[in-house]
């Protein structure tokens, strides 16, 4: 029987206390074992989409439901979506100064660790899982004293986030924009952190406009997505189609 | 005179009424006339060459106005409505942890005070219960007496040492200072005491935790720390522990003389009442600190982590005589809910090639308001002086004030003086980075704030640093959501 990670039904929602209404009617549902793209022109509300699933407060759910593991997610806190295995890999990670790289991944593990009563990680024990991973992903000793994301490169930025779900072992994983900004090399090592992590078990969804990530970690489905809902899905041949004919008469559908 | 007959009724025999009647001697009326200081002063079995400075102190704060230029708000205190001579109080003690206010306990829980401890703040024992009975205190005082270094109560000094104390009290803060130090001369009830003798290096940390639970100091305590040439000594003051006080007005002296070589180290960490949620009750804390840094290549180093009181009116000094002196000030100020703080300190550069440092650290949230106040002076004689200050505040919320003023006069041409200035608010999006990795909001603030003060948290001592940054996400609850 095909666990089921995230069911989303008749879906709306848009910025908190009466704002503009961005996702509209949205339908989805991702099954451990499966990796899905959503695809679309800027503007259509991909990003705000992966902010309402994952409870940031300047976003509210109108109506429709969103369930992650059988829990209904709008009755929980964004802390404790994360706890549960919802990760979220952002398109710009924010620098938070004064706060070691680090200290922050230590923080970070050991809260989730806490949330789901396994017994914390010491800093050895930690250093030692850290270590690992951090040699995988190209991330030096030196970037992870660094204050978190404070003066990082485009590249930088997105290796700590990959490393982070790397560290933290998600349920469900949402890209938001993971290629942006990134040259061949780091791509590739992206896209192997999530090819390594990826597994029967859990499940992705992938955020992009371009077919390079899509080519390296391949999905199962190709949402087309505007104004706020899945336009059309296909496979890997839609994405393709998509870049050669680009989004016009998908979004000309949409209307 | 009416009332000279009441004291001198309730001052007079002690043991008249047997038991009872000791303890109503021991509570003077209200208000401040000459009778009762001269009643502190006898009960306290001073010399008469303290009394006379006590009146001297008394007749010239009648003349004086209080101050009202810093940037707070509230209201004006009835000099004569408090009293002045409060003896170790009588209070009804708590027989068990049971008794005592859960709220209190569960902040000696989250600071990690081990049970023994947190029992002898409550005051369900007495600290000698604590530390093996009266042994370590004892074993401790010994330890550094062999060196020669003496750690009493100033009353204990006067008593002890009355050249040391004669010769160096008031002279770093004159009684005509300022208003409160005035009235603090007048009536200061008691204090530390700390002599490091020549090329003596203290060889712990000498702490007020360890005697100031023993008696009740009081609210106008007066500290005195000599440290002659080439010694070195580490002074902490305070406890992270929440100090619930009833005195609603502190008004404090810490007084500190550096010489040759020599150097002090003085962390406080502040943690008075600060009041209920909307501002009511909490501690007044008008405070006068300063060091005089006398000697050549003479070191004085502030370091405070302010997070109590209702109103904080603080700027601990250094007055670089010495050449090569150095002056350094760090500080940590948290404001929430309606507390206010006009805190920063005061740089005076007098000897040649004075260096001072100054790093601020700032954090308002709620309703509360903060002021950085400072001033570094760079006198005429103070060729090569050299200034470096940084001065950051983060807001948390949008109904919290910050403000930062800092005070330049130089008249010195070859001086170096670099002054930064940073104001940042903990953002939207840096709370739901860290909450989508799993932390909990109050924990990302805890976390960011102790990023943000990190540089001044290091100069803690280490034990302390580590109760210090606890304490600044427990003042912080509540500031978010």
């Amino acid at each position: 029987m095909t666990q089921k990670l995230l069911e989303i039904k008749e879906l709306y929602a848009g910025v908190a206390d009466g704002g503009k209404e961005i996702v509209k009617g949205l339908n989805l549902t991702i099954n451990a074992g499966e990796i899905h793209a959503i695809m679309g022109p800027n503007g259509a509300g991909k990003s705000t989409l992966s902010y309402v699933l994952t409870g940031k407060s300047d976003y509210a759910v109108t109506s429709g439901e969103m369930q992650f593991c059988g829990q209904d997610l709008n009755a929980l806190k964004p802390e404790e979506r994360a706890a549960l295995g919802l990760f979220l890999s952002m398109q710009a990670p924010v620098e938070i100064p004064g706060v070691s790289t680090q200290a922050f991944l230590k923080y970070a593990v050991n809260a989730v660790r806490k949330y789901n009563h396994l017994p914390e990680l010491d800093a050895a024990e930690f250093l030692k899982l850290l270590r690992g991973k951090a040699k995988e992903f190209e991330v030096s000793a030196d970037m992870l004293k660094r204050e978190i994301n404070v003066g990082f490169s485009g590249g930088e930025k997105k290796r700590l986030e990959i490393l982070q779900l790397s560290l933290l072992q998600p349920k469900l994983a949402i890209l938001d924009e993971a290629d942006s900004g990134l040259d061949i090399d780091a791509l590739k090592i992206v896209s192997q952190g999530v090819n390594q992590w990826h597994n029967a078990d859990n499940g992705l969804l992938i955020i992009t406009h371009h077919l390079d990530l899509l080519k390296q970690i391949k999905p199962d489905f190709v949402h087309i997505y505007a104004d706020g809902r899945i336009i059309t899905t296909g496979d890997m041949t839609l994405a393709e189609e998509l870049e050669k004919n680009g989004y016009k008469n998908y979004v000309e559908m949409s209307k | 005179m009416a009332q000279k007959t009441e004291i001198e009724d309730l001052s007079g025999d002690k043991y008249k009424y047997g038991f009872t009647t000791q303890i109503e001697a021991d509570t003077v009326p209200c208000g401040l006339n000459e009778d009762i200081i001269r009643l502190i002063s006898a009960k306290k079995n001073e010399p008469e060459w303290l009394l006379e400075r006590r009146l001297k102190a008394y007749r010239h704060w009648l003349t004086m106005t209080e101050p009202h230029w810093a940037k707070l708000k509230y209201d004006t205190v009835d000099f004569q409505a408090l009293s002045y001579y409060a003896a170790p109080k009588q209070k009804v003690q708590p027989k068990s942890l049971d008794e005592v206010d859960k709220t209190l306990l569960e902040t000696y829980d989250k600071l990690g005070i081990p049970l023994k401890e947190q029992e002898a703040l409550a005051g369900v024992v007495a600290v000698d219960a604590v530390f093996d009975s009266v042994s370590v205190a004892t074993t401790y005082r010994a330890k550094l007496a062999q060196q020669g270094i003496i750690f009493c109560s100033i009353s204990e000094a006067v008593q002890n040492h009355p050249d040391l104390v004669q010769k160096y009290l008031g002279s770093v803060v004159p009684y005509t200072d300022n208003f409160y130090a005035c009235l603090n001369s007048a009536v200061f009830t008691d204090g530390s005491f700390v002599f490091i003798p020549k090329g003596v290096k203290a060889p712990m940390e000498l702490s007020t935790y360890f005697r100031i639970n023993a008696q009740n100091t009081g609210q106008f305590e007066r500290t005195l720390i000599v440290a002659e040439d080439d010694s070195y000594v580490s002074y902490l003051e305070g406890c992270t522990a929440p100090q619930r006080d009833e005195n609603q007005l502190h008004a404090a002296i810490v007084e500190i003389v550096v010489m040759n070589n020599a150097e002090v180290k003085y962390s406080t960490v502040q943690n008075w009442y600060p009041g209920d949620k909307e501002g009511k009750g909490g501690v007044y804390n008008f405070v006068t600190k300063r060091a005089a840094c006398r000697g050549v290549n003479s070191k004085i180093s502030w370091t405070q982590v302010e997070t109590g009181s209702a109103v904080t009116w603080k700027y601990p000094s250094c007055v670089l005589q010495g050449d090569n002196s150095v002056g350094e000030f760090y500080s940590v100020a948290i404001t929430n809910n309606r507390q206010q703080a006009d805190t920063g300190t005061k740089m005076i550069h007098l000897g040649k090639n004075t260096r001072s440092k100054i790093i601020s650290k700032g954090i308002s949230a709620g309703f509360s308001n903060q002021t950085y106040r400072g001033l570094v002076d760079i006198s005429a004689g103070a060729t090569g002086a050299r200034n470096y200050s940084q001065c950051d505040s983060l807001l948390i919320g949008s109904t919290c004030g910050s403000h930062t003023v800092p005070y330049i006069r130089n008249r010195n041409k070859s001086a170096v003086l670099e002054h930064e200035a940073t104001t940042s608010k903990i953002s939207e999006e840096q709370l739901f980075y860290c909450q989508q990795r799993g932390i909990k909001e109050e924990d990302a603030v805890g976390l960011i704030v102790n990023g943000f003060c990190k540089e001044v948290m290091q100069k803690l001592p280490m034990e302390f640093a580590i109760e210090a940054g606890k304490l600044i996400n427990i003042s912080l609850e509540g500031s978010v959501g």
